[in-house]
C-alpha cells in the first residue's frame, strides 16, 4: 500500500510539476479572492479581525480546484480505467493522491499567508507560531482526505464539476470553522471582537485536536472506502 | 448460413463447428490447473449497461496461447465483453472465469494479469513517454530493464521517450499504451480496436508486437473491424452479434436481435 502510495503521489507531483496548475492558476485564484475580500469589506480594522476565516475560505475554495484536477489527469485518457485494470491497491491510490494533494495544498498555504500577513496587516503572535504550524499541517491532512475521497466519488459522474462543491463544501465545514478559530488564537484576532476580545493562544489547542479527530476519521475512511468508490466511477 | 451462438455446456471438452471451445475447470483441483483450462471461460453471461444488456448470454472460452479476434458491428458487444473480461463491467447473470479465477469473487487476482487497451491509452498527458511507461509497469513491480526493453520494441527509446504524451500523435500514443501493456507483464491481452490511428509501419509494429506477446505466453482477444489484418493475426475467431457469441467463421448473424436472449 505505501509503495503504491508513494508511486502515485510522485506520479501526481511530477504532473503538477510539468503543468505548473497550482502557480499558473490557483495561487492567482486563491491571491484574488484575499483581493476582492479585502476589498468588499474595505476597512483595515475588519480584515485584519476576519483575515484568519478569510485564508482557510480562499484555501477551501481553492482545494476544490486541485481536486477537480487530480480527477481529471486520471479520467481525461481512461487513466482511472487502467489503474482498476491493473489491480492497483485503492487504498494506496488514495493515499498517494492525498499526499500529493495535501504537498501542494501546504505551498498554496505558506504563499496564502504571506498575502494575508500584506493585504490584511495581520500578524502571528511569536508564540503562536507552533498552533499556526499545526493547525496548518492538520487542517491540510483533513482537507487531502476529503477531498481525494469526494473527488473519488464525483469522478465518474455526470456534471462532476458542479457536482463536487456541493459534497464537498458541507464536509469540509468542521475544517474551516475549527483552523479559522485555532489561526484566531494565534494571530490573537477574533471575528467578532466586540463579544469576546482577548483571545488566548491556549483557546486554540481544543480546535487542534477536532482536527485531528477530523483527519484521522476521513484517513480512515477513505483507506476503507476508496476500492468500492473506484468500482462505481 | 446463421451462426450459431455458443451454449453452455458441462463437458470437460467440447468442439463444435471444429473448433475447440474450450472444457470446464474442475472446482476441486483450483489452483494447480488454474494455469491448464481456459484462460477465459463465460457461461451464458448477462452485463446491463443501463437498461441495455449489452451481453444477452454470451458464452465463450479462450485457450491458453489464442489470438482469438472478436468480429461484429458496432454495438454488438465486443467492448462491453472485454471490458468484462478486465472486471470494468459487472457480471449482471452467469459465470465467468478470467485466468482461472472466478470474476464475482476473485476480481482483484484477475486485474493484476490482465492489460486493457481500450478506446482510451490510460496516459497522462503532462507526463513523457518514458515517464507513462514507468508509471504503469512500477505498478506491476516491472524492472528498468524491463522498461526499457518495452520502450525499445516500440520504438519509443529515442527521442520520443521524453516527449509529452499529451504532444504525440494518435498512433504514437497507441504505441507508448502498447509499450505498458508490455512493461505490466499481462497474461491475457484485451485489444479493442488496437490497429486504430496506427499508420501501415505502426500497424506491421502492433502485429509484431502482439506475436511475441503470444510466444511468450499471453492469450490475446483482440477486437477488430479490420478484419483483413487481424485475421491474419488471429488462430480463432468468433461473431458478436446482439450480445451473443457466435463460433462459426464467415458467418453473418444479421438476423440476431440486439438484447436477445440466449
Amino acid at each position: 500500500m505505501w509503495q503504491t502510495a508513494r508511486l502515485v503521489a510522485a506520479k501526481d507531483l511530477n504532473i503538477e510539476w510539468r503543468s505548473r496548475q497550482v502557480t499558473n492558476q490557483v495561487l492567482p485564484f486563491a491571491g484574488l479572492t484575499l483581493v476582492l475580500f479585502a476589498f468588499a469589506l474595505d476597512r483595515d480594522d475588519i480584515t485584519a479581525r476576519v483575515a484568519p476565516g478569510l485564508f482557510w475560505l480562499a484555501t477551501t475554495f481553492s482545494l476544490i480546484v486541485l481536486v477537480q484536477r487530480a480527477f481529471a489527469v486520471e479520467t481525461s485518457d481512461g487513466a482511472l480505467d487502467t489503474l482498476r485494470v491493473a489491480g492497483v491497491d485503492p487504498a494506496g491510490i488514495y493515499l498517494g493522491k492525498s499526499l500529493a494533494l495535501a504537498a501542494q495544498l501546504i505551498v498554496l498555504e505558506a504563499l496564502l499567508l504571506l498575502g494575508v500577513i500584506v493585504f490584511y496587516a495581520s500578524h502571528i503572535r511569536p508564540a503562536g507560531i507552533v498552533l499556526v504550524i499545526i493547525t496548518a499541517l492538520l487542517a491540510t491532512c483533513g482537507l487531502a482526505f476529503v477531498g481525494t475521497l469526494y473527488g473519488g466519488l464525483a469522478a465518474g459522474a455526470k456534471g462532476r464539476e458542479t457536482l463536487l462543491p456541493l459534497l464537498l463544501l458541507p464536509v469540509v465545514a468542521p475544517v474551516l470553522i475549527g483552523a479559522t478559530r485555532a489561526f484566531e488564537a494565534a494571530f490573537g484576532t477574533r471575528g467578532g471582537a466586540g463579544i469576546r476580545a482577548g483571545v488566548e493562544i491556549s483557546d486554540g489547542w481544543p480546535w487542534v485536536g477536532m482536527l485531528a479527530i477530523f483527519a484521522a476519521v476521513f484517513g480512515a475512511a477513505g483507506v476503507l472506502a476508496f476500492g468500492p468508490l473506484l468500482e462505481e466511477a | 448460413m446463421r451462426a450459431r451462438p455458443i451454449r453452455p455446456r458441462t463437458a470437460v471438452c467440447a468442439v463444435a463447428s471444429g473448433t475447440v471451445v474450450g472444457r470446464m475447470v474442475s472446482p476441486d483441483n483450483a489452483e494447480p490447473t488454474r494455469s491448464a483450462g481456459p484462460v477465459v471461460s463465460l457461461r451464458d453471461v448477462v452485463a446491463v449497461l443501463g437498461r441495455f444488456p449489452a451481453l444477452a448470454g454470451a458464452s465463450l472460452d479462450v485457450e491458453p496461447g489464442e489470438v482469438l479476434l472478436l468480429k461484429g458491428p458496432n454495438g454488438a458487444g465486443k467492448t462491453t465483453l472485454l471490458r468484462l473480461c478486465a472486471g470494468l463491467v459487472p457480471l449482471a447473470r452467469g459465470e465467468a472465469e478470467v485466468l482461472g479465477h472466478n470474476m464475482r469473487t476473485e476480481r482483484d487476482a484477475i486485474r493484476r494479469h490482465v492489460g486493457l487497451l481500450g478506446h482510451q491509452n490510460g496516459l497522462y498527458a503532462d507526463l513523457s513517454v518514458r515517464e507513462n511507461v514507468r508509471f504503469w509497469a512500477r505498478t506491476a513491480g516491472a524492472s528498468a530493464e524491463e522498461i526499457d526493453a518495452a520502450l525499445a520494441q516500440l520504438g519509443l527509446d529515442g527521442r520520443l521517450a521524453s516527449v509529452a504524451a499529451g504532444r504525440l500523435s494518435a498512433g504514437q500514443r497507441r504505441r507508448t499504451a502498447l509499450a505498458c501493456l508490455i512493461a505490466r507483464r499481462a497474461r491475457l491481452w484485451l485489444l479493442d480496436e488496437p490497429h486504430a490511428g496506427l499508420d501501415a509501419d505502426g500497424r506491421d509494429l502492433l502485429d509484431d508486437v502482439i506475436r511475441r506477446a503470444v510466444r511468450s505466453g499471453a492469450t490475446v482477444l483482440v477486437a477488430s473491424h479490420e478484419l483483413d489484418r487481424a485475421q491474419a493475426l488471429a488462430t480463432r475467431m468468433v461473431t458478436v452479434a446482439g450480445g451473443l457469441v457466435y463460433t462459426e467463421q464467415n458467418a453473418n448473424p444479421s438476423g440476431a436481435q440486439p438484447g436477445t436472449v440466449n
